[in-house]
């Protein structure tokens, strides 16, 4: 007979299969005889956080700095709703998570038992897929099963729900079989065209204005994918413009680059975007945030589709050409295809597209991410400009929470490599940032890691400070203070009469001593002259460290396309605001 | 300016009927996932059937009928096809290469003569008197959806005191069974 294992040893045995060395996690009654069986496998070190919102976005830094899926170990009830806001974040922005959670004995489920919800319930829709494990037989496959889905395909969340007499029975243990996929066989047709990569080149060939919009797809494929793109763009000679999540992929201070596109990207990125002639999308999904309004939504284009997930297709924009498939097998399929077909492609195309780069290079010189700086004040895009040119030397990851200061790390961070960037893109979650840190730096020990925060967001997940304390895991928490809710007051200031409803923190805690109370560095910076001072004193530091940067109250963040309009009607700064403002004024006088 | 954080809804494609067809591992919680995917996304369902067709395999069938724009059931069907326990996903156009049935328990309280007008009018439709009393008829019809929906309107005057639905149930004409593409 085939030796028998407790749930609680095979739920480590399948872990180690999979290589899986950090979990984060908090326990409690109903995940204990895991917990209790930690002691034995020295090979996987948990990170006990605060919170279980911040094990969830830990464990997502952890995914998108690695590559690897990240692991979150949670008890029933609170424990699992507590996770619930970071699995939804991971859903949303494809991050490859399994979240074990304890649950009640199976014979007291459905009795609303102590700590008893209904996770698998609760979570089915913010996860791929889940289970609720009722045999402990079944256990390894399920939990085999759960990594092959979070990795596979669109990454995202899977959950397993374990009762605590499934983890104290004994039952067989399946060791795990990795099947070897061949992937050049994957899949790339969509309603069964199977030519498309054809189409593709002959769309490429014959475009006079193009443009590559790449998003967090080609992250998502991995390393190769990202030199794939780089060979592509370079090979082509085409502008190409990034989403949020897009960024890194290809080097922002390369001059192909136009910079992000969307809601706040640059006035060229978008203005490309409107006018092309040939969109190519590789990875990215068409989010209201980039479209704007959609049915002026770049009017002229033929579009190209290349996704992993077939529902992403024709989902808000429909497309003259899909193309099913993992990112890296699709462009090194058109690249080869274009070398073969077209040897000359490079030079020959150059021509064709000069006055379309003559039109773009117009566009940039509105300088739509200008500021007027002061002497007097901080502002916040000059801060993260400061943070780039004395950051930019190292290997350097940032993670962000939501709102103003995200889109200004956004706009004058320069990301050169994939996985340096961390951001809640399609949940927006405000508390997203700090833990995502904590997660980004036990996935890399010995680099940088910057949150770049706002006081509010910074404030909801604040208390995992004590978490990379106690691992010691030297993160910085570079805060730009305004003391506002800064977007929520942007949206206020335009469209709600200035009435800034709520959006005031008026008794903020002074991030110094809170920096020092949590047993880390506190430092403040006031004036823009002392910035690089305190910014390098910042980075000399070997503990995690609290930046309380003092910015302009009133900045607000441009470019930006109002709501409800297309690409080419972007509001570029104050100026423009006012204009729109007072035209408006007079129809209602 | 428009005072939204997000843009308005534009006009709409013309919204079609369809019936979409689901083969799903029989497991705890599969009709959950359909179903709450059709909720979460805001999809219409008009009626489900679903019961296990093959036992051996551990196979559901499900047969919702639902509607939409083009786009919107494109949508359905990708975004089911992606479900973990979906083995494949089938829309049955409304043509004529299509049969479409359901059933209905129709119970009539009434006087004998309102009875007999009742079974008149059942008559047009493949029907069964499952149960008879000196007070009450129930039967057993099949048809397709709209006929089932005008007989019950045309029995309510003469008694109809309880009506029970199965929902549609499709399948494709001829030798062909619905392939994956």
């Amino acid at each position: 007979m085939a030796n028998l294992f407790t749930g609680a040893e095979i739920v480590f045995k399948v872990l180690e299969d999979h290589g899986v060395e950090h979990i984060f996690g908090y326990p409690g009654g109903a995940v204990l005889p895991i917990y209790d069986e930690l002691k034995n496998h020295t090979k996987i070190k948990h990170i006990l956080v605060r919170h279980e919102q911040g094990a969830g976005h830990a464990a997502e830094g952890y995914a998108r700095s690695s590559g690897k899926p990240g692991v979150l170990l949670v008890t029933s009830g609170p424990g699992a709703t507590n996770a619930v806001t970071a699995l939804t974040d991971a859903y949303m922005d494809s991050i490859p998570l399994v979240c074990i959670t304890g649950q009640v004995p199976t014979h007291l489920i459905g009795t609303d038992a102590f700590q008893e919800c209904d996770t698998t319930g609760i979570t089915r829709p913010c996860t791929k897929h889940n289970w609720l494990v009722k045999d402990v037989n079944k256990l390894s496959s399920i939990l085999n099963k759960a990594f092959e889905v979070a990795t596979t395909g669109r990454p995202g969340p899977v959950l397993v729900d374990i009762p605590k007499d499934i983890q104290f029975k004994k039952g067989k243990y399946i060791k795990f079989k990795e099947v070897k996929k061949n992937e050049n066989k994957s899949n790339i047709t969509f309603n069964g065209i199977d030519n498309s990569i054809e189409q593709a080149i002959e769309l490429i060939k014959k475009s006079s204005k193009p443009i590559f919009y790449t998003g967090g797809g080609v992250i998502n494929s991995g390393p190769k994918a990202t030199e794939l793109l780089r060979e592509l763009v370079s090979l082509t000679g085409f502008p190409i413009t990034s989403t949020l999540q897009g960024l890194g992929a290809f080097p922002g201070d390369d001059n192909q680059f136009l910079g992000m596109l969307g809601m706040h990207g640059t006035y060229e990125a978008n203005n490309a975007m409107h006018d092309c002639d040939l969109m190519i999308n590789i990875g990215a999904r068409f989010d209201d945030r980039i479209t704007g309004k959609i049915d002026e939504f770049s009017p002229k284009s033929k579009k190209i589709h290349i996704d992993i997930d077939p529902s992403s297709i024709n989902k808000n924009v429909s497309v003259d050409l899909a193309i099913v498939g993992d990112v890296k097998f699709v462009l090194k399929k058109l690249i080869s295809s274009i070398k073969e077909k077209y040897p000359n492609f490079a030079d020959s195309n150059k021509q064709g597209i000069s006055s379309w780069w003559k039109q773009i290079e117009l566009w940039r010189k509105k300088n739509s991410l200008g500021f007027s700086n002061s002497k007097e004040v901080i502002k916040p895009q000059y801060a993260v400009q400061r943070l780039y040119e004395l950051t930019k030397a190292q290997d350097t990851f940032i993670t962000t929470e939501v709102g103003q200061h995200q889109m200004w790390a956004a706009q004058h961070y320069k990301f050169n490599k994939p996985n340096r960037w961390m951001t809640s893109g399609g949940l927006g979650t405000m508390g997203y940032g700090l833990p995502a840190a904590i997660g980004v730096q036990v996935a890399n020990p010995d680099k940088l890691v910057i949150d770049i925060a706002g006081e509010a967001s910074v404030l909801m997940t604040m208390q995992e400070m004590s978490t990379a304390v106690q691992y010691k895991l030297p993160i910085k928490i570079f805060i730009l203070n305004n003391e506002y809710m800064g977007m929520v007051r942007q949206w206020q200031e335009l469209l709600h009469d200035k009435n800034y409803s709520e959006s005031y923190t008026a008794a903020l805690p002074d991030f110094v001593k809170l920096a020092e109370a949590y047993g880390c560095v506190g430092i403040r910076a006031n004036k823009p002259d002392e910035l690089d001072k305190k910014i390098s004193e910042m980075l000399a530091s070997n503990k995690p460290v609290i930046f309380d940067c003092v910015v302009d109250k009133t900045e607000n963040c441009y470019p930006m396309i109002p709501s409800g309009k297309p690409h080419n009607q972007m509001l570029l700064g104050k100026q423009d605001e006012d204009d729109k403002i007072s035209e408006e004024g007079k129809v209602l006088v | 300016m428009i005072k939204s954080a997000y843009s308005f809804a534009t006009q709409k494609e013309k919204i079609k009927q369809h019936i979409i067809v689901v083969w799903v591992d029989n497991e705890t919680g599969v009709l959950a996932r359909v179903v709450g995917l059709f909720s979460g996304r805001g999809y219409n369902i008009d009626s489900l059937a679903v019961a296990e067709v093959d036992k051996k395999k551990n196979i559901s069938r499900i047969t919702i009928a639902t509607s939409g724009t083009p786009q919107v059931l494109q949508q359905i069907k990708l975004q089911l096809g992606k479900l973990v326990p979906v083995h494949k996903v089938a829309d049955f156009p409304s043509n004529k290469k299509t049969l479409m049935r359901e059933m209905a328990l129709l119970k009539i309280v009434a006087s004998k003569t309102q009875l007999e007008k009742a079974k008149n009018l059942c008559k047009k439709y493949k029907y069964i008197i499952l149960d008879k009393t000196e007070k009450s008829f129930v039967f057993e019809i099949s048809a397709l959806k709209k006929e089932i929906d005008d007989l019950i309107k045309k029995l309510q005057p003469l008694g109809l005191a309880s009506a029970s639905r199965t929902g549609v149930v499709a399948m494709t004409k001829g030798s062909e069974i619905y392939q994956q593409d």
